[in-house]
């Protein structure tokens, strides 16, 4: 096979960050151990996806195919693309000036963490299902190390481990899955798989070969009951790799389950359906039962962004253009919700170590007013409390929901919701209405700084540019129903 | 010129201004609270003065909506920004703006501590509580609806009682879990209808089945807030522990967000469902007069007992908007607005004396009127409003609510008279225990007395309650047309209960 022009061309910023982290092996390997280095190669990695940002920006939303369909580049991807790099670049951002001491600050991280954003963005546009195993496998190895890279900390370890053994397990799910699906379609081509399947004519195994996909991908979106490595590895892997983890990954996992079940199986939308309602549910309780009786802020947020998932596939879950579209909204706003809220929780430190308890948040509006300020705003988004983004990312995924008759899976939905609302009020009782004499450390990078300063812009502002939003949504739902 | 002014979004938005003025200004602690105090109170008072042109230019004799402004932003969603008032929501749009001043002054010594956040609260509790009532969009009406939820969760948790963490969780909970199943009402309407205009969705036909559901949805939530029995438990809890002013914005405009909502929601949008249920409603309301009435005399705290006065008051309101006449409904409306008044000044007299003594309990006090005379008048004329006396606001409210529920049901009326009877008691006895009798606490004697500041807030709403007890058409002129457009819509519908009358 010969690759021109015309394939290199709709990869050209996935080519650019890979050919990046090539580069970053030489810069890390001879650029000489400790903290300069770091820096150094974190600033690299930064300035490519900056690049890569710029060249989705600007590019032409024609859908473009590549590497004989394998790769597909349309404005669904450019959008979900978008969103996974503002995330990463967040998070990178902020890992560059480190914090605790016992925070990492190798070279390594950053070099990693772009092989991963490779594996990401290959996930978003796979169109085949040998690029769709490529790129999880691309998108994981490179984390299940940066959730160990602690390596004096027996629980750091321990998520790296956990988070491998787990993650292996949905890789094999997920490969199952497709030679089931390949056996019966002849084909590893989305669109091959979807005009081979039709909804009269359906063998069981087939089926069998779909859940098993959509129960691999669930994995790595961490939805209910294939949750259980979220809230360890979220807490026992370093902050700053915590909050890659609870933005980028869940974007592009998200993405790849749309384009699997609108793409490949959309002709069957019926079965897969049924499976990401009975998903959504089990994440939604999960998320909301969950984060009540935890007392370490990660181990919040991993159930939190259990429930978060929960509410995107009940968009999901209607299998309609709404539902891409609604999706494709809450996506956004959990991207700067979650940066913001880990802006804060990477500066949760006394005397230097990092203090990630709820109850070290105590008294966080005198001591901090600012920051008390913008971990409020965060948890109301997150609680759905309108004005803010949270609640229009909830509006347009039940709307969708109701849309397709799925009017109890949208009760449950929002109850759960206010349950959720309970956990979310009692980080603000926390730090509002209780006082204390341990402040925490005061010192703010300036990177912490700015992503908090944009989240919470993007989430007080959110209803004034989701005009435009929606417009770009509605364009990508478009191409990503149209793909065949 | 000035008519071309949207003057509902500078009212709407003017208080957030004042938001942005606070989070500027510098100081050291003792300068900064008393600056953000005057910005607070500047900046509010001005809002309502912004607001009077609502009041003079309102045209009374036009059904629909005036002041109207419409902009673009959702495009092609059928979404948008929409505002405009009627006799409606007038009134509530001038009852927020004057209140909202008033209580600024009423925290003026007792909140002591983070006064600038407190103020910004307010201000924020103010910009929503107008959007919500000047909102003609549905999904406006949620953002601000729910949106209030956060200042008042702040100003209950922050600066409330002992048990002020209970208390806000209780009432942020208790309103979120109604709000959410009208959410998905909302949902369903803007599916069925392609629009969140709610002019246009007044004009549409819901089916009938499905107006069913919407109704208990909407109902779930307008329940929670008015609030009915027997989801008013979180009313006495949150009356109690909010501060003074917090507990006056709560009485006299949070709960009238429900009645409002009836009468813009359920009745002209769902009119066969509301029909359908309006035996239920009369049903909880009664239930809720007459309980919480006797549980009203057995507190003996007086916040707790003014508390559980508004469900007995808010009861009556329910009960006249579902009785779907012009009395009825009239009576509700000029209830909501006369218990807008009173209750505010029946928490602030409570206010006044828990500044002196800090305590609330009823047998701490007695004799109080030998020590402050003035008080003591002001107290027993709004204490009479409370009961319905001829010449106050209160007793035109009773009565019209009592001749719509004649029309609807003698029964209705029967029980809805039992609950006058048991609010005269227990206010009455209120008063005695508190203002007469031997001074037994010595503190009481050394009790300072009215303040100007004090005064400057009672005389507004005295003069108020006294102007419409004496001269109701003042408001019911304003709302005559605007409850005739709800009724004319009812009858379209072909309401049995209104061929009847």
């Amino acid at each position: 096979m010969i690759f021109d022009l015309a394939d290199i061309l709709p990869a050209l910023p996935e080519m650019i960050l890979a050919t990046m982290a090539l580069v970053l092996v030489l810069v890390a390997a001879y650029g000489g151990e400790g903290a300069e280095n770091a820096k150094r190669v974190t600033r690299i990695a930064l300035g490519g996806i900056v690049l890569a940002l710029i060249l989705i920006w600007s590019g032409t939303a024609a859908d473009e195919t590549a590497f004989g369909g394998m790769f597909k580049a349309d404005s669904f991807a450019s959008y979900m693309k978008i969103l996974v790099l503002l995330g990463t670049f967040g998070a990178l951002y902020m890992s560059i000036t480190p914090l605790a001491k016992d925070d990492i600050n190798k070279p390594e991280f950053a070099l990693l963490v772009v092989l991963a954003l490779v594996g990401m963005m290959l996930m978003i546009s796979a169109n085949d299902l040998m690029s769709l195993y490529m790129a999880v496998e691309l998108q994981s190895l490179p984390l299940y190390v940066v959730a160990a890279m602690r390596t004096n900390s027996l629980r750091s370890s321990e998520a790296g481990l956990k988070y491998f053994l787990l993650g292996a397990l949905s890789s094999g799910m997920l490969l199952y899955g497709a030679s089931l699906v390949y056996g019966f379609a002849g084909t590893t081509s989305f669109s091959g798989i979807a005009a081979a399947v039709s909804a009269d004519q359906l063998p069981v195994a087939f089926i069998v070969g779909m859940v098993f996909m959509v129960s691999g991908i669930a994995f790595k979106i961490s939805a209910a009951p294939f949750h259980m490595w979220t809230p360890d590895v979220y807490e026992g892997s370093p902050s700053p790799v915590t909050a890659l983890f609870a933005i980028a990954p869940k974007v592009a996992a998200m993405a790849l389950m749309m384009r699997l079940t609108y793409g490949a199986f959309g002709a069957i939308e019926v079965e897969w359906s049924q499976v990401l309602v009975a998903l959504s549910i089990a994440s939604m309780v999960v998320g909301a039962l969950g984060a009540i009786m935890q007392r370490d802020i990660k181990r919040m947020m991993a159930y939190s962004s259990i429930a978060h998932m929960g509410y995107a596939l009940a968009g999901l879950a209607a299998g309609s253009h709404q539902g891409a579209l609604g999706v494709m909204i809450y996506m956004t706003g959990y991207i700067f919700m979650g940066a913001g809220s880990f802006a804060i929780i990477l500066l949760m430190r006394r005397d230097g170590q990092s203090a990630t308890r709820i109850a070290d948040l105590q008294g966080l509006s005198r001591t901090h007013p600012m920051l008390a300020l913008g971990l409020m705003i965060m948890m109301f988004s997150m609680a759905g409390i309108p004005p803010l983004a949270g609640f229009f990312g909830k509006w347009y995924v039940f709307l969708a929901a109701v849309n397709a008759g799925l009017v109890p899976l949208a009760v449950i939905g929002v109850v759960m919701s206010v349950v959720g609302a309970f956990y979310y009020l009692r980080i603000i009782k926390i730090m509002y209405f209780e006082e204390t004499d341990e402040p925490l450390d005061t010192d703010m990078p300036t990177a912490n700084k700015m992503v908090l300063g944009v989240s919470i812009g993007v989430i007080l502002l959110f209803f004034l540019g989701l005009s435009p939003l929606l417009e770009a949504s509605n364009v990508a739902a478009t191409a990503l129903m149209t793909q065949l | 010129m000035i008519d071309n002014w949207p003057i509902l979004s500078i009212v709407t938005f003017l208080p957030l201004a004042g938001v942005l003025f606070l989070l500027m200004i510098k100081g050291d602690e003792k300068a900064l609270a008393q600056n953000s105090r005057f910005v607070a109170m500047w900046v509010s008072g001005f809002t309502f003065l912004v607001s009077l042109p609502l009041l003079i230019g309102f045209d009374s004799s036009v059904t629909g909506y005036q002041f109207e402004e419409k902009a673009v932003w959702l495009v092609g969603t059928g979404i948008g920004y929409h505002m405009g008032v009627d006799g409606i929501s007038m009134p509530f749009v001038l009852l927020s703006t004057l209140l909202t001043p008033l209580s600024i002054l009423a925290s003026w010594r007792a909140i002591t501590h983070r006064v600038r956040e407190y103020m910004i609260a307010f201000l924020v509790l103010e910009t929503m509580m107008v959007g919500m009532f000047v909102s003609l969009d549905m999904l406006m009406f949620y953002l601000f609806f729910e949106a209030v939820l956060i200042p008042m969760f702040l100003i209950i948790g922050i600066w409330g009682g002992a048990r002020r963490v209970y208390a806000a969780f209780k009432f942020f909970l208790y309103t979120l879990l109604g709000s959410v199943l009208m959410l998905v009402c909302m949902l369903a309407m803007y599916i069925d209808a392609g629009t969140t205009d709610i002019p246009a969705l007044t004009a549409h036909q819901f089916a009938e089945s499905m107006q069913t559901w919407l109704f208990l949805g909407f109902l779930a939530s307008f329940a929670v807030k008015v609030p009915m029995w027997p989801v008013h438990t979180w009313l006495p809890d949150a009356h109690v522990e909010a501060p003074t002013a917090g507990s006056m914005i709560l009485a006299g405009v949070l709960l009238k967000m429900g009645g409002y909502g009836f009468l813009r929601f359920s009745l002209p949008m769902f009119p066969l469902a509301s029909e359908f249920f309006a035996p239920l409603i009369f049903t909880l309301s009664i239930i809720a007069v007459i309980y919480t009435s006797l549980v009203a005399l057995a507190q003996s705290d007086m916040k707790k007992m003014i508390a559980y006065s508004s469900v007995a008051h808010m009861g009556f309101v329910t009960i006249g908007i579902f009785t779907m006449t012009e009395q009825g409904i009239a009576g509700a409306m000029f209830q909501m607005i006369s218990h807008g008044l009173v209750s505010a000044a029946l928490f602030f007299s409570v206010g006044v004396v828990y500044d002196r003594l800090h305590t609330r309990e009823i047998s701490a006090y007695g004799g109080v009127a030998a020590v402050m005379p003035r008080y003591a008048v002001f107290f027993m004329f709004m204490m009479l409003a409370s009961v319905g006396l001829p010449g106050t606001s209160g007793f035109v409210g009773e009565m019209l609510v009592l001749v719509g529920a004649w029309h609807a049901s003698s029964w209705v009326a029967f029980f809805t008279a039992t609950g006058l009877v048991l609010g005269a008691t227990y206010m009455l006895w209120l008063y005695r225990r508190v203002m007469f009798g031997a001074i037994v606490n010595d503190q009481v004697k050394a009790m300072e007395p009215m303040q100007m500041r004090e005064f400057s807030i009672f005389l507004p709403l005295t003069f108020l309650v006294l102007l419409f007890g004496v001269y109701p058409m003042a408001l019911l002129d304003v709302m005559a047309v605007s409850i005739q457009f709800v009724l004319d819509g009812l009858s379209a519908s072909g309401l049995s209960l209104l061929a009847a009358n």
